[in-house]
């Protein structure tokens, strides 16, 4: 049994979280002494990775200095950014293995730590079968460790079920990028962006999400370009837009349908690209044939005249972008909602030019490089397909494996907690993931989580998840740690360390190392630093659409990153995909895609009449496993808020910092209201990074995309109405200055 | 290159608090921000508002002060309360038409914004103008800033019958001067 040792108060007074609010040694003390030495890294709160230079003193990273050369953000942060290095020195940190005990978790060493772990493990799998034994990764690992924890799995273990925490983020814009073009990563570098006469956003509140493209976005207006937002809510970019569309929530593809719908009427299309460079362009022009603006106006909510008016300018323009994130991409028909971005895109030429093509902005901090290189459960190394023989001999050379022996493609993230449910899955072994605030239904996720055999974690604060974790082996920040990510833009980037994880915290590839050496697998995974697992991953790539080869942590320091795909040393990276309408499918061309709109997995109905949408907010960052532990960014925003409009509000008697019940078919949550006009009065808000009675996910459904397996969390339908009385959790204290600070937002 | 300023963008602020960090961290006021951040009213909008020290040719701080204790230096810089003079009377901060100094209780000084003068005077930017994401706090050489924007920067407020020059420039919609936000300020009275 896998349930937490103690109770959940018990557990917090233990592990946190807890508010660090001071470097070490204080604000008016040991942290006025000057830095030793300052680090070039970047950021670890999103795919952004803006550079940063931390100042380290004594092991200790004590504050941080703007990194002005690095070119992305050029010294740029977002509170994320500034405050991130108090989660070093924690409270909460874990300093050594815990190993669960009767009253709760005890201190154990590595060797009886690793050992238990690994003789479990197997144990699990004489009994079970290999694939009784599932594995977890995550995307803010560095690019080293996604290879690792894939390697370690389909080579150590032999399961076919690995899969991680960007199954919900970046699977539908990757499932449709690779569709169409061949291979799954933005075309343009982000410098492309002030370059476009028009860039629509659809489904990214870019201002808390990705802050730092803000700024690109304003100088693209600044030369002379047009802004149009697609978003059920007006994030704060929206004072600054030319175009508003205010989108129902579930209803992004008959949208773009509408808008393509309009460029084909008006014959805006570009014929001679068309032709020379795609397929199934027909099949599309038909199944867009019955979406004019009237029927679209219907069912989306934006009005007949604005979608012309966006079609027109987004045709019309010699140069145009299509940015989207997860607000069109968290849906049952996520890939659709992109395929239908791509075809606006491929129909009107706007791919493959400077200033010019369809990006996806990556979520986490390695949401790119992490997707790349195995820990996916369909794709190996390079971002090659699982299924593909060629692909399979290629990687089970590189690791001196028979290719047969390598695993077929296994269960997604959700689908592996649906398999833990129904006890076809036995044990778990996960790392940077907190499925139990961020996977949907959470009640679901904790009865799986509570049915495990054994559940290893390896983690540096408990996180929730971890809670009901047999044993959890304390393994290192971004920081303490050396090796490659890649950016949302495609750029491969050096994670320098900048200090050693403190007390017997280690670092985790050593981990996973040995655990492989006590699996028997000892000479496949003989690495001594990241350095050693970055050049086998360079050859596992090697000719594969991600291609690494020609990349070195040397060139990167030099080069200030390169771009993939970059197969020699001599090779400069590939900035900018698809020049010449060259794309990535064996005939050269795009291959453009029918999208159609359908239902919800959540309808709404006369019970559930509204539209609960989720999010993040800007000083959070996905489960909150940091964040949620730094006391600035807490106090910037301390808990979870149900957005609403004014009309809505009106209906019920709710009026802001009222506490009101959002009800879904699952179960109920109650928070305070924040009555406002900047979303549709038919949709709720919540952000999502809070665990418990706090979580979104109590409310959010199971369903998935069919083709990417992403959850539905944009769209649940629910009803709201005033609470009777606060919830236990509004009796938890607040830190200091908090619901002061926080007052000013209502 | 031309000389560097100052520019405060409300329009472009996304209300991250980015700023609001990072100004905490500064080594001569470590742990307290200088900068207010306002919400003008989430109710009707998201707009914010970022509020540095607008360093006023003639700073009405120094004026009312009763100690004389805020210094104005010959870089146009108006420092924080001179620490044995200021008697934390909080005069200055009642006056301030921009609502910036600060009254520190714990050491009985008001501070405010220096614009980093650590920083500045060696060469680098402050430090909410380096970070801020969105453009809405800027320090940039004086003719990059008219390049580069459609908007104008303005040094000139009128707050009823008071007129505060100051080296700080808010950006306004183009053409304008000045920034007033009274009617009062537009009608003709008789002297």
């Amino acid at each position: 049994m896998a349930r937490p040792p103690l109770t959940l108060d018990r557990l917090a007074e233990r592990y946190g979280p807890h508010l660090n609010t001071a470097p070490p040694g204080g604000w008016d003390d040991e942290s006025q002494r000057p830095a030793q030495k300052l680090v070039k890294t970047h950021c670890c709160f999103c795919g952004q990775q803006c550079g940063i230079q931390l100042k380290v003193r004594d092991n200790q990273v004590i504050g941080f200095e703007p990194w002005e050369d690095f070119p992305f953000n050029r010294g740029m942060l977002c509170p994320k950014g500034v405050r991130r290095y108090l989660q070093g020195n924690h409270p909460d940190r874990l300093l050594q293995p815990l190993l669960r005990a009767d009253d709760g978790f005890r201190g154990a060493t590595w060797d009886e730590s690793l050992d238990f772990t690994a003789r479990r493990l197997r144990e699990v799998q004489e009994k079970h079968g290999k694939d009784a034994v599932a594995v977890y990764g995550g995307a803010s690992l560095t690019s080293e460790k996604s290879y690792l924890v894939g390697k370690f799995a389909r080579v150590a273990l032999g399961t076919r079920h690995v899969d991680y925490n960007g199954r919900l983020c970046m699977v539908s814009a990757g499932t449709a990028y690779k569709a169409t073009f061949g291979v799954d990563r933005s075309p343009n570098p982000w410098s492309d962006i002030p370059k476009a006469q028009v860039v629509l956003v659809a489904g990214a509140n870019v201002a808390e999400c990705a802050p730092i493209t803000t700024d690109y976005l304003w100088r693209m207006r600044d030369a002379g370009g047009k802004l149009i937002l697609v978003d059920p809510r007006m994030t704060p970019i929206s004072r600054n837009a030319d175009l508003y569309l205010p989108v129902r929530p579930g209803t992004d593809v008959a949208l773009f349908s509408g808008l393509l719908h309009v460029v084909l009427r008006e014959g805006l299309h570009d014929k001679e690209f068309l032709a020379a460079h795609t397929t199934g362009f027909d099949a599309v022009a038909a199944a867009v044939e019955a979406w004019d603006p009237r029927r679209t106006a219907e069912l989306t909510g934006v009005p007949p005249e604005a979608i012309e008016k966006a079609a027109r300018w987004f045709a019309e323009a010699d140069r145009a972008i299509a940015m989207h994130a997860r607000g069109i991409e968290h849906h049952s028909k996520g890939v659709e909602n992109c395929l239908g971005l791509i075809n606006l895109c491929l129909a009107t030429g706007n791919i493959g030019r400077e200033g010019a093509g369809c990006m996806m902005i990556t979520g986490q901090g390695n949401g790119q490089g992490g997707r790349e290189h195995g820990q996916k459960c369909d794709q190996l190394p390079g971002q090659r397909s699982i299924s593909d023989p060629a692909a399979r001999e290629h990687v089970a050379r590189v690791w001196n494996v028979p290719a047969a022996q390598i695993p077929q493609a296994g269960y997604s993230a959700v689908e592996i907690m649906e398999a833990i449910h129904r006890g076809e899955i036995k044990a778990l072994l996960s790392i940077c993931f907190n499925p139990l605030v961020s996977l949907p239904d959470s009640a679901h996720t904790r009865e799986a989580l509570d049915k495990l055999e054994f559940f290893g974690v390896v983690d540096f604060f408990l996180s929730e998840t971890a809670h009901h974790a047999d044993v959890v082996l304390a393994g290192s920040l971004q920081e303490e740690e050396e090796g490659v990510v890649c950016s949302a833009e495609g750029r491969v980037i050096h994670i320098r360390q900048a200090v050693t994880p403190p007390g017997d915290a280690r670092n985790d590839w050593w981990i996973y190392v040995e655990l492989a050496r006590r699996l028997g697998q000892a000479e496949r995974f003989p690495y001594r630093e990241p350095r050693e697992i970055f050049d086998e991953l360079r050859e596992a790539s090697r000719g594969g659409p991600a291609d690494y080869a020609g990349i070195t942590y040397e060139r990167i320091d030099q080069e200030q990153g390169l771009f993939w795909p970059c197969p020699s040393e001599d090779h400069p990276g590939t900035p900018r995909l698809f020049e010449g309408g060259r794309f990535f499918h064996d005939d050269g061309k795009a291959h453009m895609q029918v999208a159609e709109y359908r239902e919800s997995g959540d309808p709404c109905d006369a019970e559930f009449p509204l539209f609960l949408t989720t999010g993040r907010v800007v000083s959070h960052y996905l489960s909150g496993t940091q964040t949620r532990r730094i006391g600035p960014l807490v106090a910037q925003y301390p808990e979870p808020r149900v957005e609403l409009h004014p009309r809505l509000a009106l209906q019920h008697g709710i009026a802001s910092d009222d506490w009101v019940t959002v009800t879904t078919r699952r179960t109920v949550l109650t928070a305070q209201a924040l009555v406002v006009r900047t979303i549709r009065p038919d949709t709720v808000f919540v952000p999502y990074h809070w665990p418990g009675d706090r979580s979104a996910n109590q409310l959010t459904h199971r369903t998935l995309d069919p083709r990417s397996k992403i959850p539905e969390f944009k769209v649940s339908a629910c009803r709201i109405g005033k609470a009777a009385s606060a919830p236990a959790w509004a009796e938890q204290s607040l830190p200091a200055g908090a619901s002061q600070k926080a007052a000013r937002r209502r | 290159m031309s000389e560097y300023g100052f520019f405060v963008d409300p329009s472009r602020c996304i209300g991250c608090e980015s700023c609001v960090n990072a100004c905490a961290e500064c080594e001569t006021h470590r742990g307290h921000s200088m900068i207010h951040l306002d919400f003008l009213d989430r109710r009707e909008t998201i707009a914010t508002v970022p509020m540095v020290c607008m360093h006023c040719d003639d700073p009405t701080c120094a004026q009312v002060c009763p100690a004389d204790a805020i210094k104005k230096g010959d870089d146009g810089i108006v420092q924080s309360a001179l620490k044995p003079r200021c008697i934390a009377c909080s005069n200055c901060v009642l006056a301030c038409p921009f609502g910036v100094p600060k009254v520190m209780v714990k050491q009985e000084q008001m501070m405010k914004c220096d614009m980093c003068y650590d920083r500045t005077s060696v060469g680098k930017r402050p430090m909410c103008a380096t970070v801020c994401p969105s453009q809405a706090l800027a320090y940039l050489p004086k003719d990059l800033i008219q390049i580069g924007r459609r908007e104008t920067p303005v040094h000139g407020f009128r707050f009823g019958r008071q007129t505060v020059t100051t080296r700080v420039a808010v950006m306004a919609p183009v053409g304008r001067t000045e920034i007033s936000l009274d009617v009062a300020d537009y009608l003709w009275e008789q002297p």
